[in-house]
């Protein structure tokens, strides 16, 4: 068949009309492909977050049964020099844990008082973005868990965190721990730790150990995704603050005072 | 050839000294024995065949490591159907394995093969030992 130079134009033209209409007649007529309906059930289903209940958590003075409970729980050496401290769970003055509420007028009964501070699991987390070697990374159910056998100590994910919450191991924390959990490993030297809301007791179904220990109910976990739960109604129904919420990190961690 | 007696006395010196390790080994009689671990007595079956178990167990390891870790899945369907959950100090050495010392370091040993498993998680014998 022999084709005129006419003949070959046309078709061309035609073909390219072709192409260009089939998107742009899809796209009129309602959404062809691209965009895909998330399936029924896929948001989250789970999202772990705690409140604090800073003045329940004064009403018995200097108590630090969560501390303790936690420490033994998760081998975590208490070591006095602050250089080489590490800690999970622990006391904060107002003034610093919460210093978008100080004033020189900060209410009496918080002025200089402690408060309980951890790791606040992100919505948005610094130290997992910073992370070179995904040791630490935020799950579905929001748990910003650490993977020890994968840290290599770099210590960005310290410097990103702007809560303080992270915490590396200098010296070897083995002779610190008082008692050995056999059930829960130590860290080594060179690692990072903190706290992980005790993952290893949730999918038991279990609550945190800092929640059991608390003889004040003060803290309060539970899954935000869930209407029904403790924390959404108390969220719901009381005003909470987060730790610097101004930097956007979207702590899942709520203050209510 | 006036040498002949010192060169050959500095050879025969020279050759125990080398052979040295294989005359201490004959001596002490530990040429022809074997690591030697010790099984655990009361279950007979592990969680995956014997062969599997001599040649890869490491890989194992890693995996339970992995699911555990970064995957939050903690059971583990062994090949005859039975469950285990996995956990190295919670399954290995608390249901079977109870003296590590006995299993565990006794093929490192002879291997000559340091695994760094232990500068954290805890072996329970050890850790009820530091508690009394």
């Amino acid at each position: 068949m022999k084709i005129s130079r006419k003949g070959f134009l046309q078709i061309g033209g035609l073909s390219l009309l072709a192409v260009a209409g089939k998107t742009a007649i899809a796209e009129l007529l309602g959404k062809g492909e691209g965009e895909t309906p998330s399936p029924p059930g896929a948001a989250a289903a789970t999202r772990w977050a705690m409140v604090v209940d800073s003045a329940k958590c004064l009403e018995k003075d200097g108590c630090t049964d969560c501390i303790n409970a936690c420490n033994k729980a998760h081998n975590v050496p208490v070591i006095n020099d602050p250089l080489h401290e590490v800690k999970w769970i622990w006391k904060e003055p107002f003034e610093n844990a919460l210093p978008s509420q100080e004033s020189a007028y900060t209410e009496a009964k918080f002025r200089g008082k402690p408060v309980m501070v951890f790791c606040n699991h992100c919505d948005n987390p610094p130290c997992a973005r910073v992370c070179p070697t995904k040791a630490t990374w935020k799950r579905e159910d929001g748990i910003v868990m650490m993977d020890w056998h994968r840290c290599i100590g770099c210590r960005y994910c310290v410097a990103a965190c702007p809560y303080g919450s992270r915490s590396f191991n200098w010296v070897d924390p083995r002779p610190y721990v008082a008692e050995l959990n056999p059930d829960f490993p130590t860290r080594t030297k060179g690692v990072v730790e903190k706290c992980t809301f005790c993952e290893e007791r949730l999918y038991k179904g279990q609550a945190p150990v800092c929640v059991e220990a608390c003889p004040e109910k003060a803290l309060v976990f539970g899954n935000l995704a869930d209407p029904k739960s403790e924390v959404r109604q108390l969220l719901e129904s009381h005003y909470t603050i987060r730790r610097r919420p101004e930097l956007g990190t979207q702590p899942d961690v709520f203050y209510l005072v | 050839m006036r040498d002949r007696g010192v060169i050959y006395t500095g050879l025969l010196i020279f050759l125990g000294l080398i052979t040295f390790p294989v005359w201490h080994d004959l001596a002490a009689g530990t040429t022809s024995r074997g690591p030697e671990p010790i099984l655990p007595a009361q279950e007979k079956q592990c969680v995956a065949p014997l062969g599997y178990m001599r040649t890869s167990h490491m890989n194992l390891l890693m995996d339970w490591r992995e699911t555990v870790v970064r995957r939050d899945a903690h059971s583990f369907k062994a090949f005859n159907g039975k469950t285990y959950t996995m956990s190295l100090t919670g399954t290995c050495l608390t249901g079977c394995h109870t003296n590590k010392a006995d299993f565990c370091d006794r093929c490192h040993n002879y291997a000559g093969v340091s695994v760094y498993c232990w500068d954290c998680h805890v072996d329970p014998k050890l850790a009820r030992r530091s508690a009394k």
